[in-house]
């Protein structure tokens, strides 16, 4: 009674069912990859999106003659300026312990900013002037909203008072919000309002640029060597097995490496991005060389052996003719490992770039850290502020990121040919 | 071909460039400073107004830890090594006589303050009271039997295994890794302490110094005290995580962070500024910073560096750095350190 044909069918059926989930499993696994990376990408974009903004609080401030010296400004103590100001706008706050909680509205630096606008504005002196002034993290934070004001007093930070001061402004419309400009105008600092990204992201480029100098041509003239010109023998086999292994080598390891040899055996300045550089070269040397010699593989032989079959010699056939038709390959192999080094911390670490600097490095020689690294010491850091600090240099970090590989997919749109 | 000729004429000139600004650069003109993660913000924050409200350039301070920042500070002398190195722990005799041996002989202890080791847990779970002894027993490798003299290797998995009166949890406890300087203030202040309640322990001091040290201060390695590295933020998100777990850490972190974390009554004394200044807090350890003086003079900036640090703006009762999360040393003590560093007398031990 069983149809021939059923269990074929069945067959059939079981062959497209397979297919069916095979097709369905590779599709949940694509809609997981992207779920997981949007969730990521949005919970730091969300949290970092906190760091561009920052609040400022209006004072009326006393510039009178008594205050500030007309014929010598810059001689004018401007913190008790400051703080005579908010002890005139909160008249009510007499103790000592309130005080220092009314101070730690302001940032530390707003008397510096006080005496900066003085001396841009001289117009001021001499009267009472309404100024605007950079409010401290904690003040900064309450205002964006992320203070649990429910909680009792005794297990939040910002107290019942400093709410109290704070409400006030807000209501009187003395506090207002503005873009941060100083998140990349600004080297690293302690106080979470104040600091920012501009010496790391100068390191980085340092370091990048060494590391480019260095890497890019010694890269190509090694892959080019070895492509075009070494015997194929145990010799150059035993050398490419290396470079293949030494792309895998963790890069803590380049780290030591440097340690050892550039810091203690050449003497070169700790923590300077020409030293990070070098390691950082290290580290993108296999990458480039592999990335070049598929590059020049890539070449076909008819081009080599027009240029030889024309009379040109060995030398003239591999500058001439073949490196350039790879320079597109060797770029953006070249690019993708300087993207790489962009996000390292680990060899930094061993030779001293995960530092506290606050200067912006003017050269190569000068103290710096890198972006990566500025993360890591910020998500350190106790206060709660650093965190949307934290988020923002990712985002700035990835953008750097999408940006390098971006040009290396637009270099080998341009310039690849396909033979 | 000229294209790529003119990629290879790029690079010498970037090359160029570089070896300019290499020859450039003469001796190194700023204070470097390693050493301790818990002295770290409140030498960065003095070393950010400095580099402000002076015409120095900022000083460069790398987290090493205070024993990885001693290694470094002893290396040698010469511009290529550190000049001040940051602890959280007391210099050792052995460190002394490794600097010794690299011909560092003048060094000028510098205390700053205090800082309290806290045991915290999350605020979602009860708060916990402990004594010494219970923080001992919790946490050390070997514990007494009951019969002087024997011990055996520690048994205690719950924290009510030590006293009926203590939770009934699991025994998990976060902290720093040996190489760090609360761990080793931990170790001696808090482990210490609660193993010379024990009247046949402290007699083995006397008789075998050795010994008593070794079964004070190791810590158990049975998974029950894990070792969450040197980043004190870690703890404090692990701790958030998951409640029944305890962490072990400086005071600024648990000032920081109060709205999530707790801090364990310790013989009946809450960790607060208030009872760590005053002493009655048992776990409190002091804070140092060590200068080499042979840098001083050659590396511009240390002495006034000092003093912006040895002055009561910073580390005063009601200076910026007790904003940070320090606790103040008294008036007096602070004049007496204040003269150490004016006349920058070396360490004697």
């Amino acid at each position: 009674m069983t149809n021939p044909f059923s269990t074929e069918a069945a067959g059939l059926q079981g062959r497209h069912n397979a297919e069916t989930i095979f097709k369905l499993s590779g599709l949940t696994a694509i809609v997981c990859a992207i779920g997981f990376l949007v969730f990521m990408v949005g919970s730091i974009a969300w949290t970092g999106s906190g760091a561009l903004r920052e609040s400022h609080v209006q004072l009326s401030i006393d510039l009178g003659p008594e205050k500030v010296d007309p014929s010598n400004v810059e001689a004018a103590s401007y913190q008790t300026i400051v703080r005579d100001a908010l002890k005139e706008r909160f008249p009510e706050v007499t103790n000592r312990r309130d005080r220092r909680k009314l101070y730690g509205l302001l940032s530390p630096d707003a008397a510096l900013e006080l005496e900066q606008y003085v001396l841009d504005n001289p117009s001021v002196v001499g009267g009472v002037a309404d100024i605007w002034l950079l409010a401290s993290d904690d003040l900064d934070i309450y205002l964006k909203g992320d203070v649990k004001t429910e909680l009792d007093e005794s297990r939040r930070k910002f107290s019942d008072l400093e709410i109290g001061l704070a409400d006030s402004l807000v209501q009187e419309g003395q506090t207002r919000r503005q873009f941060n400009t100083r998140f990349f105008t600004n080297g690293d600092s302690r106080e979470p309002e104040l600091a920012g990204i501009l010496s790391s992201l100068i390191g980085s480029f340092f370091s990048l640029l060494v590391c480019f100098v260095i890497s890019f041509p010694m890269g190509v003239c090694a892959a080019i060597y070895l492509e075009e010109f070494a015997k194929k023998n145990r010799v150059s086999e035993f050398i490419e097995v290396n470079i293949n292994n030494l792309a895998a080598v963790p890069s803590i390891v380049f780290g030591l490496l440097g340690l050892a040899i550039f810091l203690n055996f050449f003497g070169l300045p700790r923590s300077s991005p020409l030293v990070g550089g070098m390691v950082l070269a290290l580290m993108t040397l296999p990458t480039i060389i592999i990335a070049s010699r598929a590059a020049l593989r890539a070449v076909p032989p008819s081009i080599r052996e027009a240029a030889l079959g024309i009379g040109a010699s060995k030398i003239q056939t591999t500058f001439h003719h073949v490196a350039p038709l790879a320079l597109p390959g060797m770029l953006t192999g070249a690019i993708v490992g300087m993207a790489r080094a962009l996000g390292e911390t680990a060899p930094l670490l061993m030779i001293g770039m995960v530092a506290f600097i606050a200067d912006v490095p003017k050269g190569i020689l000068d103290s710096a850290t890198a972006l990566p690294v500025q993360i890591f010491l910020w998500a350190d850091a106790p206060q709660r502020a650093f965190e949307e600090k934290t988020s923002a240099a990712i985002i700035v970090l990835l953008l750097f990121l999408v940006l390098m590989n971006l040009l290396a997919v637009l270099l080998r749109r341009k310039f690849e040919r396909r033979f | 071909m000229s294209k790529f000729n003119k990629v290879f004429a790029a690079f010498a000139a970037g090359a160029c460039a570089i070896a300019m600004s290499t020859s450039a650069a003469s001796a190194r003109d700023e204070i470097r400073i390693v050493g301790s993660s818990t002295v770290f913000p409140f030498s960065t924050t003095v070393a950010e107004r400095f580099g402000k409200e002076t015409d120095f350039p900022t000083p460069v301070i790398e987290s090493t830890g205070t024993g990885g920042g001693l290694k470094l500070f002893c290396a040698g002398i010469g511009e290529e090594h550190p000049d001040i190195t940051n602890a959280s722990a007391r210099i050792k005799q052995s460190q002394v006589d490794d600097c010794a041996s690299n011909g560092i002989k003048d060094i000028v202890e510098v205390k700053i303050g205090y800082d309290g080791i806290v045991i915290a847990n999350s605020r979602e779970s009860d708060l916990l009271e402990v004594t010494l002894q219970d923080v001992w027993l919790a946490l050390a490798k070997d514990v007494p039997t009951g019969t002087d003299g024997e011990t055996q290797p520690n048994p205690y998995m719950m924290w009510s295994d030590i006293r009926p009166e203590l939770p009934a949890k699991k025994i998990e406890v976060l902290g720093p890794p040996p190489t760090s300087g609360t761990r080793a203030a931990f170790a001696e202040i808090a482990m210490e302490g609660g193993c010379k309640t024990f009247d046949w322990i402290k007699d083995l001091k006397s008789s075998d110094g050795g010994a008593y040290k070794s079964l004070c201060r190791t810590i158990r390695e049975d998974g029950a005290y894990v070792e969450a590295g040197e980043n004190d933020n870690l703890i404090v998100q692990k701790l958030q995580a998951s409640p029944d777990a305890f962490g072990v850490f400086g005071f600024s972190f648990l000032d920081q962070n109060s709205d999530a974390l707790q801090g364990a009554l310790v013989g009946g004394v809450a960790p607060e500024f208030e009872q760590i200044a005053s002493g009655d807090y048992p776990v409190s350890r002091s804070l140092f910073f060590y200068v080499k003086k042979d840098h001083v003079g050659v590396i511009p900036g240390i002495e006034e560096y000092l003093a912006a640090f040895a002055n009561d703006d910073a580390w005063g009762d009601e200076g910026y750095l007790t904003d940070k999360g320090l606790i103040p040393m008294g008036a007096e003590e602070r004049s007496a350190v204040a003269k150490t560093v004016a006349d920058l007398a070396p360490l004697s031990m």
